[in-house]
């Protein structure tokens, strides 16, 4: 019987790296689900028969249950709401995790072995760490809890003690395990979640994301430790591994590195600069355009470049936009999608809110392909974007942003910059773009904007008719 | 070091490389799916989930079990339907 768990948890296994290699095509990414699929139909089969379970009607009940509320979230969960969403999976998995290394320890506790109580006591940890940290990024993004940085004096200290504390009550675990230092573990690891994430501003949160995805895959790592299951281990590892990767890449498309975002606190400090270039002047010198003169620079254009922020998201502009290249498109325009790696609040959430919009994949664009073409470019339409469009990244050496790759809009002949104020982006920076006199500032709400610029565009082509 | 330890060490190891080699490849524009999908694999937990809820050891081990097991299967069958639902967007003209 165990060999046939082994070898169902082997399948699993397999599917699950095949499934992960399908996902490097647009084609078959859906077909790599799908395998990934059997391969959990294949894991919670082989669990079934584990020789520990003697009972089986709570784990139906729950099963039902929880197939229930993920049906229901997966399938009405808005496109723009993405966001939230992974950081609440990762707030479910962590609070699973947490709680199998719990009843691990009440059922294991007193006999455990070494190896065990060192992989409890980091499952716990990570698991709680990771539960409290994404229902705090959670609440971040949903706006219950301040996207500005929140710090407190010593919090880089106060963390760091409270992680060693952590890993001497795991090491005083191993020795002489005592309920008390159990959950002291488990209240440590829950509270470095939310210190950890509290001082973290709004536009760090795709790294935040992305390493919250990292502890969920390293706690679930030590459960397969903690239960000598290759399974657990293997998936813990690749969804860390992946963590890792994703958060690495947006770090490095910021510039930052992983002990900036996590130690720096942006924005207090970023908050200072913005004060020497005060933003009353900017207001006055920027020219702000009506929708009528967007409409007038457009149809004189033969190429556009549309480049989309998290404002697109936050006013759910996508189809409007997409309407925008269409009428653009039938006026023979060349249309084309600039995306910045850390456009939006994760990885690639620019490209979901576009493809939602039914935009063709081919038609979007990342930084590196795409920059060299603003040059030739007539207009570069900026939808809801400061800081991936903020030339002072590439010239101002002592800009905050200084040296974050960006996309080269002021190239273009000339830019129209749709943002709901002239404030600065979530890094708090002056973005020097706005006032240039080949930019034209249209404020106010994107979607409403992009709908009458699309209206007059589509006026002016009826009356040519 | 126990033999258990360092086959799992191998295990960890080797499937961090297997990993990062395989995510590397996934381009920037399935990178919300590929989180969605590393997401619901995570909810693997189910595994050891469903050992805590089924043991029949004592009754608070058997709830906080249900509770793990509800979540990862709320992580589990989410997150597969919503990147599914995600990649068929993902289009041609």
């Amino acid at each position: 019987m165990n060999t046939i768990v082994q070898l169902l948890y082997l399948g699993a296994s397999t599917l699950f790296i095949l499934g992960l290699g399908a996902m490097n095509k647009t084609e078959s990414a859906r077909r790599g689900v799908q395998l990934a699929e059997i391969g959990m139909l294949l894991a919670v089969v082989g669990t079934l028969l584990h020789h520990e379970i003697v009972e089986y009607h709570w784990i139906v009940i729950s099963i039902v249950v929880g197939a229930g509320i993920g049906t229901a979230m997966g399938l009405f969960i808005p496109m723009v709401k993405m966001p939230e969403r992974i950081a609440l999976s990762h707030a479910f998995g962590g609070l699973a995790v947490a709680l199998v290394g719990v009843s691990e320890y009440l059922r294991h506790g007193a006999d455990a072995s070494a190896l065990t109580m060192t992989a409890v006591g980091f499952e716990v940890f990570l698991g709680a760490l990771t539960f409290t940290g994404s229902l705090i990024a959670f609440g971040k993004l949903q706006g219950m809890v301040p996207g500005r940085p929140v710090t407190w004096p010593l919090h880089n200290v106060g963390n760091l003690i409270a992680v060693v504390a952590a890993l001497a009550l795991i090491t005083s675990l191993v020795i002489a395990p005592t309920p008390a230092a159990f959950y002291a573990v488990l209240a440590l690891g829950t509270l470095v979640g939310i210190t950890l994430v509290l001082p973290i501003g709004g536009a760090d949160m795709p790294v935040v994301i992305c390493l919250l995805n990292a502890y969920a895959g390293l706690a679930a790592s030590a459960t397969g430790f903690a239960l000598g299951n290759n399974v657990l281990i293997i998936c813990g590892a690749l969804d860390g591994g992946s963590g890792l990767l994703l958060g690495m890449m947006m770090s490095k498309a910021m510039n930052r590195s992983f002990r900036d975002v996590m130690f720096g606190a942006t924005g207090s400090s970023a908050g200072a600069a913005v004060t020497v270039g005060s933003a009353a002047p900017a207001a006055t010198a920027a020219n702000v355009g009506t929708i009528d003169d967007a409409a007038e620079v457009l149809r004189a254009a033969r190429s556009v470049i549309i480049v989309p922020g998290y404002g697109m998201a936050v006013s759910q502009a996508q189809h409007a936009v997409r309407d925008l290249a269409g009428a653009l498109a039938a006026a023979g325009v060349e249309v084309r999608y600039a995306i910045h790696p850390v456009a939006g609040r994760m990885p690639g959430h620019m490209n979901v809110l576009l493809a939602e919009a039914s935009v063709p994949y081919e038609q979007l664009f990342d930084l590196d392909s795409i920059n060299d073409e603003f040059a030739a470019t007539d207009v570069a339409v900026v939808v809801g974007a400061s800081d991936v469009v903020n030339p002072a990244a590439r010239t101002q050496p002592s800009s905050p942003i200084f040296g974050m790759p960006v996309l080269a809009v002021e190239q273009a002949r000339s830019t129209i910059v749709f943002k709901r104020s002239f404030s600065p982006g979530f890094a708090g920076v002056e973005n020097e773009l706005f006032l240039r006199p080949a930019t034209m500032m249209v404020l106010g709400d994107a979607k409403k904007s992009i709908l009458a610029l699309t209206h007059a565009l589509k006026d002016e082509l009826k009356l040519a008719a | 070091m126990s033999v258990t330890l360092i086959m799992g060490l191998y295990v960890f190891v080797l499937a961090v490389f297997v990993g990062w080699q395989v995510i590397s490849k996934v381009p920037h524009l399935l990178h919300t799916p590929l989180m969605s999908a590393t997401n619901a694999i995570s909810g693997i937990s189910l595994v050891g989930s469903m050992v805590a809820a089924g043991s029949g050891h004592d009754v608070t081990t058997t709830l906080l079990g249900s509770i793990a097991v509800t979540a990862a299967t709320i992580n589990v069958v989410g997150g597969f339907l919503i990147t599914d639902r995600m990649l068929r967007m993902f289009r041609k003209r």
